[in-house]
């Protein structure tokens, strides 16, 4: 998994609030392979007429383009488990999004990807969304070591769970910490069939 | 003196291997439903060279792309792909798959509590997020994404940090015609959609007491709308009646040892929550959504919001936001809305409870609008036609399918048209959720039914009156 340390990047103040997964991607494209890229698809029935023409949806505006953050309102990734969801945010490029509360399984998602789910506190994110709004070159300064994101002479500090914080410095994976509980499993394993034998079915 | 746990407590506690210093625990995982959508994660296990570590504890279910109609043919190559990778998978890994030709197949929310396979104090996930669905049992259920799939499939373990827990009671009565749908519905506009995140929720009460399995089911599907980690009822007589002889449940001596086990799992009396909140069903009247979330829902006379009466601009932009994609007014009545189509189907309220709620409505009666009804599972299909319902969904002039997640989430096809209305049983009203530029509006099946007749979103309680 990638690392992520800082980054400092255009950044897309998009404002919406409950932006579910399934406007970040619509359920019909999720049959298709990663390997083609996911990216097109992100936000696509914002950003794609009916014959696939461009309805100049923030995202694809030219100050907002090679984007890697976007800010959002409350309530980011809410929905359904898809991780295809992360996958176009990745493969369109962006690393992290900065909203006042986000989905558990969206940010949950987005970390085992290497995307930064940054968490502010709502008043922050208005001011934050202000300043963007109002600069020729919206751009971000975000900082996973210090918990600050910083825009001009102005900072703020977010908000991520510890764990999912080292994971992010680390680009941990998941699986390598847990085959080193191989022997614990093996045995919480006996014990647990041993105690609640139902857990077998049938 | 031990230390009062909840439910939840009770059922993570069990489930714990290791605790790590940062606060992050392994969890040993009892059921883990994976379905054709699960495909990346498949690919992930592949690109690892590793087995699927406990095949006897896996299950396999095609429900979100498979076809409707015209079984067991799938027209599309790209969703017959994908069902015959989740065959090829279940073949290969030997785990077992209720596939597109098994009697007993259905959404996988629906199958596994009905085949006794879910039961209470067990871990269960899933590649879904309606898996909070299970929780209505007693069990820790939850959904995860492809990562967390490949993770258990690879280890039958996952890393989790323990969620804060919160207690809704719900007291009083439900008004007759009122269900476990207005029950969410009204939860999730009193907290909000992230009103519950982090948090497991256990409902308890007078009003959960009372409710039958399939209206828990239901409360706790909708749950995850309210950002719930998981949702949790603590078993009781109605669990072990609904549990007895189902197919892979525990039988005999070995099913009252377990029930034995079960029966200590509810929250001890002194045990504290996080955060604890009190609602009185007696003032809940038919909900249904008007927006683009759940929690976007209203009393079905109330009128669409004004968004000059808000004095949040931020809020103001999202309700005009709202209403524009609804194809609505502000302040219109909610009753004057005109629907195009009906959908009574999904993981939330496709269960013969819901189906009878509908037909109850319907029976000597049309529908003026087209719709669909797809039962939750094959054998809620097969029970319906023995009750004769189908044709009662038929005569209505409604179209009887077969059983998938079908109009829910729009997947197989079953698509509501560009700017289209539909009055539907399901969980998500989310902007293109049943379809590009669709339209959705959250109800409970006997409301669906009652839309389905007027053509329009209806007080049930009006049409059964008059």
């Amino acid at each position: 998994m990638e690392r992520f340390i800082h980054l400092e990047a255009t950044t897309c103040p998009l404002g919406l609030a409950n932006v579910d997964t399934d406007q970040l991607i619509p359920a019909r494209f999720m049959s298709r392979p990663r390997s083609e890229g996911y990216g097109r698809f992100l936000l696509h029935d914002l950003r794609f007429g009916p014959d696939g023409q461009s309805l100049g949806f923030m995202l694809d505006e030219a100050r907002h383009a090679g984007a890697a953050i976007v800010v959002a309102r409350r309530n980011f990734g809410t929905g359904s488990s898809r991780e295809a969801a992360v996958y176009a945010l990745w493969d369109f490029g962006i690393r992290c999004v900065i909203a006042p509360s986000f989905g558990d399984i969206f940010a949950s998602n987005a970390v085992k990807n290497g995307l930064l789910p940054a968490q502010v506190s709502p008043e922050d994110a208005e001011t934050i969304l202000a300043l963007l709004e109002g600069a020729e070159h919206p751009r971000l300064k975000v900082d996973l070591e210090d918990l600050r994101i910083e825009i001009g002479h102005r900072s703020f500090p977010f908000a991520i769970d510890a764990v999912r914080r080292l994971q992010l410095l680390n680009g941990w994976d998941d699986l390598d910490l847990t085959r080193r509980h191989a022997g614990e499993i093996t045995a919480f394993r006996a014990r647990r069939i041993a105690e609640a034998p139902w857990i077998l079915p049938g | 003196m031990k230390q009062a746990r909840t439910l939840f407590d009770k059922v993570w506690d069990s489930h714990v291997i290791v605790t790590r210093e940062d606060g992050e625990s392994l969890l040993w995982v009892d059921r883990h439903f994976v379905h054709e959508g699960s495909h990346h994660a498949f690919r992930q296990v592949e690109a690892r060279g590793l087995p699927v570590a406990e095949p006897a504890l896996t299950f396999g279910v095609a429900d979100h792309y498979v076809p409707t109609r015209n079984r067991p043919a799938i027209d599309n190559p790209e969703i017959a792909g994908m069902v015959e990778r989740l065959s090829a998978n279940a073949a290969r890994h030997g785990f077992r798959l209720f596939g597109l030709e098994d009697p007993d197949q259905g959404i996988v929310h629906v199958v596994g509590p009905e085949q006794g396979l879910t039961l209470p104090g067990l871990l269960v996930v899933c590649g879904d997020s309606h898996t909070s669905t299970h929780g209505a049992l007693g069990a820790y259920a939850f959904g995860i994404g492809a990562s967390e799939v490949a993770h258990v499939l690879m280890t039958q373990t996952l890393w989790q940090r323990k969620p804060k827990r919160m207690r809704i009671r719900i007291e009083g009565t439900l008004a007759p015609g009122l269900s476990a749908k207005d029950l969410a519905l009204h939860v999730i506009r009193t907290i909000g959609a992230d009103g519950a995140r982090g948090h497991a929720l256990e409902y308890a009460g007078e009003v959960i007491s009372a409710l039958s399995m399939e209206g828990r089911l239901t409360l706790c599907n909708m749950s995850i709308e309210a950002g719930a980690r998981c949702a949790m009822v603590a078993p009781d007589t109605v669990t072990f009646a609904y549990l007895q002889g189902r197919p892979l449940a525990p039988e005999g001596e070995a099913f009252d040892r377990a029930e034995a086990v079960w029966r200590g799992l509810a929250s001890d009396p002194d045990a504290v929550f996080d955060r604890d909140i009190a609602l009185d069903a007696s003032a809940i009247a038919p909900l249904v959504t008007w927006g683009v979330s759940p929690e976007d829902a209203l009393p079905i006379n109330a009128r669409v919001p004004d968004p000059a009466e808000e004095t949040d601009p931020a809020r103001a932009g999202y309700l005009q936001q709202a209403i524009d994609y609804m194809g609505l007014e502000a302040g219109m009545r909610l009753e004057d809305v005109r629907v195009d189509r009906v959908f009574i189907g999904s993981c939330t309220n496709a269960r013969i409870e819901d189906l009878r709620a509908a037909a109850s409505v319907l029976r000597g009666r049309k529908a003026i609008v087209p719709g669909l009804v797809s039962p939750g599972s094959s054998r809620v299909k097969a029970q319906a036609e023995r009750e004769g319902l189908d044709l009662i969904f038929r005569e209505a002039g409604l179209e009887w399918a077969d059983s998938g997640c079908s109009m829910c989430v729009g997947m197989n096809g079953d698509l509501v048209a560009a700017g289209e209305r539909c009055a539907s049983t399901t969980n998500r009203n989310f902007r293109g959720r049943q379809g590009k530029d669709a339209r959705t509006h959250l109800m409970s099946p006997a409301m669906v039914a009652a839309a389905a007749v007027t053509g329009r979103l209806t007080d049930l309680r009006k049409l059964a009156g008059g």
